[in-house]
């Protein structure tokens, strides 16, 4: 049994049926790749996973709990981290404070009133962040605004912050989207890194297929709101209900 | 010291330096010169700035560090002065009691009021304020007439009990407000030359609420909790991803804000013991977001620096009428100086929220930070031609070896 165990997921906006009969297992210490064309319902998906929409039939299911019905907060504290499609960082912090909160947020739960307390003499929870920033090789930006960043290093600093919890899960939603090669390749090396130093299971939704291919180990093709076949990426490639999907029924 | 470090801690001594100085600070001019009306250092103006600087400072908590745009404060205010004059009918003269009371109050206020606001954020957020201190004002005008004397204003008379104190002085007039039996009324005139400056007992109670007011800010900007509040402003999203939920801690902000604005509120009443519908009034909350957006939202002094700026100008500008005008163009022409006065007239006396509106205009657009920013750029002026000379200086060295 997966980590992440969806089952029989339904969701439908008025006349449009977005998900139909999804179910998916994503396997513990994997990196599973959800791919499809345009509106397949890969964004429902994601928004089912971290609790932005609630289907309307089916569970889901992440470590044995359910997570239908909670909050983005309180799912995030069992252990789903999410990357954003458009990096989401704080830009008026600097980079190290943006290190420290998910950081606070991991010791403190999801809220703690700690007014009386001079952040900067929290060194437990500096050097944690110094840390992650020094494996990232962002520890020279530490004191700049995070806005100021490339975007390419705003999507490390992202992923940095939800590593920084050790989460059991990592969702990313299209982390390559709109990238330059290069920080397309850097995020894709960084990823990989991250697989082998940690026990972490990734699931990533992406388009980009040089992206998937290189990194994932199982992937799940969804076209018109239902998974069409699930496969390692070599049966992937050749498959011909992928191309008609990808490509239409003639070609 | 004080768990500041460097900057913040000297932050401290200067403003503690100009609070406690400030009867000779705000008063440069001899009594009878003709500029002593640009003197500032009188009791009840001097009250005023600290008051309202402690109102600012707790309002930049909720607005600077989170971004909420509370369009409503002014009701605490209001509450916080009704139970301080409550307190000085039924308990006391003593303004510890009514201050604690109007604290608490304007904190439970707060906590009715922003549960509900919260709900929303942006825009949204900012009419639920607004509407529900329309509502506290409104209340305070008819309704609650018994609580809150309507539109005469809560007073003090001569048959409240007191239960503490006397209801009636020995000579038959209504007590005066004091901490443990130091009138706050009471005023020590320093005559130096033609000077005269004046200490006021209420002046320093406002002035010392108003460091320990300004430390605590400090203590919260600088807190892990300060440093939630910025991400909320920051963004909203990545907050929630990441575990921590929003509503709590902006709803912490807006109670501690409510409370500062209660402080202010209760030392109002103490320095003067009566209470006004009007205080709860949606100009009286604008106004506190003026000296915040003027001063320099979210910075630790900007808010202080608005507040004096705005009460400054409301009390020194309203003052000037058209005489005052014409003794000092009265050196002109006669034609051209009635041009001159009519020209400058609307700016002046009645007219100087004209001044302050285009004063606002012109921060807004050109410092976006506020007076603050202005500063900084002036220092950092100031800084580059320092830096200039040097490199100047090792240029010419160089060719010399």
């Amino acid at each position: 049994m997966g980590i992440l165990e969806v089952k029989n997921v339904n969701k439908r906006f008025g006349g449009l049926q977005a998900l139909g009969d999804v179910n998916l297992s994503v396997a513990e210490n994997s990196v599973h790749a959800i791919i499809g064309p345009n509106g397949a319902g890969k964004s429902t998906l994601l928004n089912v996973l971290i609790g932005k929409l609630i289907p309307d039939t089916g569970s889901v299911m992440f470590n044995g709990q359910s997570v239908l019905g909670r909050k983005p907060y309180e799912i995030n504290q069992m252990g789903i981290s999410r990357v954003f499609q458009t990096p989401e960082i704080f830009g008026d912090l600097t980079v190290l404070e943006n290190m420290m909160i998910p950081i606070f947020a991991k010791r403190d739960g999801v809220f703690r009133m700690h007014a009386f307390e001079n952040a900067d003499n929290e060194k437990g929870i500096v050097e944690q962040a110094e840390h992650m920033l020094e494996s990232l090789n962002m520890a020279d930006a530490r004191h700049d605004h995070s806005a100021s960043m490339s975007r390419g290093n705003k999507r490390r600093l992202e992923i940095g912050m939800c590593l920084a919890q050790s989460p059991k899960l990592l969702l990313l939603d299209e982390p390559t989207a709109g990238m330059a090669r290069a920080d397309t390749n850097n995020t894709i090396d960084l990823l990989k890194q991250i697989k082998e130093e940690r026990d972490i299971t990734i699931a990533i939704i992406e388009h980009d297929m040089h992206v998937v291919f290189s990194l994932a180990e199982r992937i799940t093709v969804l076209a018109q709101g239902t998974p069409l076949v699930e496969d390692t990426p070599e049966n992937i490639k050749g498959h011909p209900k992928v191309r008609e999907a990808y490509l239409g029924e003639h070609a | 010291m004080l768990g500041l470090n460097k900057k913040d801690l000297s932050l401290l001594l200067v403003v503690t330096f100009l609070a406690l100085c400030a009867p000779f600070i705000l008063n440069p001019f001899p009594t009878d010169s003709s500029l002593a009306q640009f003197n500032a250092g009188y009791p009840d103006l001097m009250q005023r700035f600290v008051i309202f600087g402690i109102f600012a400072i707790g309002f930049n908590i909720l607005f600077g560090l989170t971004g909420y745009l509370s369009f409503g404060h002014a009701a605490f205010l209001g509450v916080g002065s009704y139970s301080a004059v409550w307190m000085f009918k039924l308990l006391s003269m003593n303004v510890l009691p009514a201050i604690v009371l109007s604290v608490i109050v304007a904190g439970l206020f707060s906590v009715v009021i922003g549960y509900v606001s919260l709900r929303r954020s942006g825009i949204y957020f900012s009419i639920l304020t607004l509407a529900f201190a329309q509502m506290s004002f409104n209340l305070a005008y008819s309704v609650l007439t018994p609580i809150t004397n309507g539109e005469t204003g809560l007073q003090l008379t001569l048959d409240d009990p007191r239960i503490l104190g006397v209801s009636r002085t020995e000579s038959g007039g209504i007590p005066v407000t004091n901490l443990f039996g130091l009138d706050m009324r009471d005023t020590y005139e320093m005559v130096v030359g033609p000077w005269s400056f004046q200490f006021n007992n209420g002046y320093y109670l406002c002035a010392i609420l108003m460091l320990i007011s300004f430390y605590l800010a400090i203590r919260i900007f600088r807190s892990p909790f300060g440093m939630m509040l910025r991400a909320i402003k920051s963004n909203n999203t990545r907050m929630t991803y990441t575990g921590l939920n929003a509503r709590p801690y902006t709803l912490a902000a807006f109670v501690i804000s409510g409370m500062y604005a209660g402080l202010a509120g209760g030392l109002l009443a103490s320095m003067d013991p009566l209470a006004g519908a009007e205080r709860m009034q949606w100009t009286a909350s604008g106004e506190v977001v003026l000296m915040t957006i003027l001063g320099g939202a979210g910075t630790l002094i900007g808010p202080v620096l608005g507040a004096g700026f705005i009460k400054y100008f409301e009390n020194i500008f309203s003052k000037i009428n058209e005489s005052v005008l014409h003794t000092w163009f009265g050196f002109m022409p006669d034609g051209l100086e009635d041009l001159v006065i009519t020209l400058v007239y609307p700016f002046v006396g009645k007219g100087w929220h004209l001044t302050l509106g285009i004063m606002f205009m012109l921060v807004v657009i050109f410092l976006p930070g506020g007076l603050v920013e202005g500063g900084q750029r002036i220092a950092g002026l100031f800084r580059r031609k320092k830096s200039g000379d040097d490199a100047n200086k090792s240029t010419q060295s160089t060719p010399a070896e």
